[in-house]
């Protein structure tokens, strides 16, 4: 059987920059947009097909298009993209091909474009239905324009919509993140992402609280706002399947779980990691040094790590513990299970047959079961 | 009689040190004096010649004291000057009064930009009271900052003398220094002594070298001292064969003999200054002495800390980094002691807070040591009401049980700062349980204050907090003044009901409460929540004086794990998993080493 293998193109503009990412990406300006972005189109189809030495074999089972904002580049290039894979790779008939999007850059025509291209799963950034909220996180969008963009989603034939919201941002209270929930159901999503704000160092959001213009986030207001909508989602048909995650069954991402089962992916473009199951290895982060590499013919690694054994083993368990299908009992040491018993006591891990899982309680500590059970 | 070591003529001989505040300019002006008397060249020249060790050097200050022989002409005789450096610490106050007592004459040096400062006046005083002939001058008379008219005036008003006595140099330029060497001369008496008497000297300085074991600097009184002769130290009755006697000129030099009020080093085969102390009196073993020199003391230590590796593992090496620093160091006292929250140290005593300093900072910087040291503390005395007695020198051995009094040291202290501070000095040293015991104007704008405080007081940031609330202009210095009854008690702090003796300290009734509330405090900010809800209590026997409360860990999983966080989340673990290595366990509760290190920091430790 070919080997099942997932691509993830990075595209590193938006319009502005949020104050709280800190992901590789850069404002794009229209002007420029031909002497930024067409060469970095070039380089990635070339990176493309570098990628297929070593897995000439493999089947591409997701296809997976993450920024910044790819929803800033036109259907033509995201043609020239896939065009490219297709190119190099065998595509399962069943791939999953998603795009994230900023509602601000969709329209009907657009989405039914990119539709026809096979792109078959959309992800919005929501963020937040409240408007304060979302200034206080510096998005641009309006919280009405998240409902149009997923009519004309579905209009335009997407099957699988998902949504990304952010709790715990300073300023939101309860209600407000309730209110968030309710609005991005209403949108009758199949998939929502659901991630408490986190504060990375260096950026303007982590410079204000310092500063003491915003409140620091609190833990426990986080852990309340993520119980509330573990409930609401749940009553609404979205079971969780990722400590972040939640889907109508047979929605789940099946792009991430591949990173979550250790799977083998690829990552195109500045900034992306890759792993064959044996290493990992990473681009740079600037887009010119990135295509100045792949026009001289060279591969854009800028790290690169060989896992040992048991440094395989922990990321199995680091990532297994936070799905819901949980992780095989069996990758852990008889001593390491002999103190995973406190948790299956105080009611933050189950078993599920031979498999560790955690409770709603245990997912909220799921690093901290980590950090206690392991050698 | 020449010129020569053992057979100089004791009245061509003038003995002096410097009393100098740190960066008052003591060793340029004894650099100075290096060059202009011939005994160091240009060539071989360099900053601060006198200051041996690093550390000594990075801060500025003398610890050792050393003395040199300086040859210099007035018209047709060649007179020896010894120079006896003296070290410049409130904490060696001791140290200091013996090499003063070596001199018969000390020139006085002060900042002709800043004034005389407290631990300069004290020193001043402990020369006045040895009789010596007071030499005043002002250095750094070149500086654009300088008051050479307002502080000669001030000088002139302490000591007593005509303001145009006050001599003024630049020890930077050289500019006077000629002139201070003739004064030197022509003010400070030559010594006297009785060549015939059975030899006797005053030990005012031992260091350790590791090439030549205990190198002992000593004064002649009577007597004279050959290389082949067999000392006797008179407090211990021990006597040593000699290795080698010499002067120090200004590297040291091999001689014969030592005769009536010179100034030289003995070297015998011993390995341990606390075989030849500060103040003991040196005979020789054929002929004894039958009186030693008055003024022989033995070092008192002061103030007590736990001191532990943070490693474990590293407890021997402590032992034996203390017990290398005790060969230079006569007044430094070490026990092992256990601590259910540290693990295996030891209590260690010092003579003050500078010296507790130098101690930790060689640890770390000469031995490569991490450490945690305690809160240091005083030495207590109590007594029970069944008659019996304590002394307490760690917080955690205070008794429990019916006491009838509790007795502390205390000192007597002196400020000296701008008149403008009298207010802010007042309230400080009320808050601190001082009382005053006079006044004095050094000048119309400089005022000494006295007060009685208790040593516990100053050692908990009572510097710092001195010199924030005079912009730096204030200086201190104590000395020992005996012990007074208090109401003192022990407040320990419990975490999740179990005590954590590092943490325990004796402190006055009436501030139990603002330590327990302040302790409190900090370690709910210092201690990561725990899965757990975890209290702090402060408490004085069975009674809670205040608690705060570590919320339990409600959430503790990373938002977001896709392809390019993997490896930074497996690292984080990584590092996590070290850091647990490095966990204290009290009771369940999981402390960083970084908790105990951030929550005894007191940093009332002084630096200038």
């Amino acid at each position: 059987m070919a080997t099942p293998l997932s691509l993830y193109i990075h595209i590193p503009w938006c319009r502005t920059r949020c104050g709280y990412c800190d992901f590789t990406t850069f404002e794009l300006e229209e002007s420029r947009r031909a002497e930024t972005v067409m060469p970095y189109i070039s380089a990635l189809c070339m990176e493309i097909g570098r990628a297929k030495v070593g897995v000439e074999d493999a089947e591409v089972v997701t296809i997976y298009f993450g920024g910044g904002t790819p929803t800033l580049l036109r259907a033509k290039d995201f043609e020239k993209i896939l065009a490219s894979v297709h190119e190099s790779f065998s595509l399962s008939p069943t791939v999953e091909i998603t795009t994230e999007a900023n509602p601000e850059t969709l329209s009907l025509e657009y989405l039914s474009d990119l539709n026809k291209l096979g792109i078959n799963r959309l992800s919005m950034g929501m963020q937040s239905a409240a408007l304060h909220v979302l200034n206080t996180l510096e998005r641009v969008h309006s919280p009405g324009r998240v409902l149009e963009a997923a009519q004309w989603a579905r209009a335009a034939g997407f099957k699988n919509l998902s949504l990304d919201l952010i709790y715990g941002t300073p300023g939101e209270t309860m209600e407000d993140w309730e209110y968030s929930l309710r609005v991005a159901l209403d949108t009758d999503p199949d998939h929502i992402s659901a991630y408490s704000l986190t504060v990375e160092q260096g950026t303007p959001l982590a410079r204000r609280i310092t500063e003491g213009y915003l409140d620091d986030v609190d833990q426990d207001d986080m852990a309340e706002k993520y119980l509330l909508a573990d409930e609401i989602l749940s009553a609404a048909g979205l079971p969780w399947y990722e400590v972040s995650n939640w889907a109508r069954p047979g929605f789940e991402c099946q792009h991430n779980l591949q990173y979550w089962h250790s799977g083998q992916w690829r990552g195109i473009g500045v900034g992306a990691h890759s792993f064959d199951g044996r290493s990992r290895w990473w681009a740079p982060r600037s887009p010119a040094k990135y295509v100045a590499t792949l026009n001289v013919g060279e591969s854009p690694v800028l790290g690169r790590e060989l896992l040992t054994e048991d440094q395989k083993r922990t990321e199995r368990i680091m990532l297994g513990i936070r799905l819901a299908e949980g992780f095989e009992s069996n990758l852990l040491t008889e001593t390491e299970l002999n103190r995973a018993q406190r948790f299956l006591i105080s009611g933050d891990l189950l078993r599920s047959g031979t498999r560790l899982v955690c409770t709603l309680r245990g997912r909220l500590i799921a690093d901290l079961i980590v950090r206690e059970i392991l050698d | 009689m020449t010129n020569q070591p053992g057979s100089t003529d004791p009245s061509l001989i003038r003995n002096f040190s410097i009393i100098a505040h740190i960066d008052h300019g003591k060793s340029t002006l004894a650099d100075r004096m290096l060059q202009l008397t011939g005994v160091v060249d240009e060539r071989t020249m360099r900053s601060q010649y006198l200051d041996r060790m690093d550390i000594e050097r990075e801060r500025g200050i003398t610890i050792k004291s050393q003395a040199v022989r300086l040859p210099w002409m007035v018209g047709e005789n060649t007179f020896t000057l010894n120079m006896i450096d003296t070290p410049g610490h409130v904490d060696f106050t001791y140290e200091v009064s013996r090499s003063l007592a070596a001199c018969e004459g000390a020139v006085l040096l002060v900042d002709a930009a800043q004034g005389i400062e407290a631990q300069t006046l004290a020193n001043l005083y402990l020369a006045l009271e040895a009789d010596l002939t007071i030499i005043p001058v002002l250095n750094k008379i070149d500086l654009p900052g300088a008051y050479p008219d307002k502080y000669a005036e001030e000088l002139a008003h302490i000591i007593g003398c005509e303001v145009d006595e006050v001599l003024r140099v630049s020890a930077k330029t050289g500019d006077g220094v000629e002139h201070l060497l003739g004064e030197i001369v022509r003010q400070v008496p030559a010594p006297t002594g009785n060549a015939k008497a059975p030899m006797r000297a005053l030990i005012f300085d031992s260091v350790y070298d590791s090439y030549r074991g205990v190198v002992t600097y000593v004064r002649m009184v009577d007597g004279q001292l050959s290389h082949r002769d067999r000392i006797l130290m008179m407090s211990t009755k021990a006597t040593h064969e000699i290795l080698e006697v010499g002067v120090i000129s200004p590297e040291p030099t091999k001689s014969e003999a030592l005769g009536v009020g010179e100034v030289g080093y003995v070297i015998t085969g011993v390995k341990d200054v606390r075989q030849s102390r500060v103040g003991d009196t040196v005979s020789i073993a054929a002929r004894p002495a039958q009186e030693a020199l008055s003024g022989y003391r033995h070092p008192k230590p002061m103030v007590y800390a736990g001191i532990y590796p943070i490693e474990g593992t590293d407890y021997p090496m402590l032992r034996e980094a203390l017990e290398k620093l005790q060969l230079n160091d006569a007044a430094l006292v070490f026990e092992p002691e256990t601590s259910a929250a540290l693990g295996f140290g030891f209590r260690v005593g010092f003579l003050g807070l500078l010296h507790m300093e130098i101690i930790r900072e060689r640890l770390d910087r000469e031995y490569d040591l991490d450490i945690i040291s305690t809160a240091p503390n005083v030495v207590y005395r109590v007594l029970m009401e069944d008659g019996t007695e304590h002394i307490v020198m760690n917080p955690s051995e205070f008794p429990e049980g019916k006491i009838a009094e509790v007795f502390e040291p205390v000192v007597k202290a002196s400020v000296i700062a701008p008149a403008d501070f009298v207010g802010t000095l007042m309230e400080l040293c009320q808050q601190r349980r001082g009382t005053q015991t006079g006044m004095d104007y050094l000048s119309a704008d400089r005022v000494e204050l006295h007060y009685l405080l208790p040593l516990a007081e100053i050692v908990y940031d009572f510097f710092d907090n001195l010199k924030s609330r005079t912009k730096g202009y204030a200086s201190l210095d104590y000395e020992d003044a005996g012990e007074q009854e208090a109401d003192l008690v022990k407040v320990d702090i419990l975490l999740n009901s179990e005590p954590v003796d590092a943490f325990s300290a004796i402190v006055h009734q009436g501030k139990a409460y603002a330590y327990g509330v302040d302790m409190a405090t900090r370690l709910r900010k210092l201690i990561p929540r725990q899965q757990f809800e975890v209290p702090i209590q402060a408490a004085i026997g069975s009674r809670v004086i205040a608690r705060e409360t570590i919320r339990a860990m409600r959430k503790d999983v990373l938002a977001k794990c896709y392809g390019g966080d993997i490896t930074r989340k497996r690292k984080l673990l990584e590092k996590q998993k070290e850091g647990k290595k490095r966990m204290k366990m009290v009771g369940r509760v999981e402390v960083p080493q970084e908790a105990f290190v951030a929550a005894l920091a007191t940093s009332q430790t002084e630096k200038k």
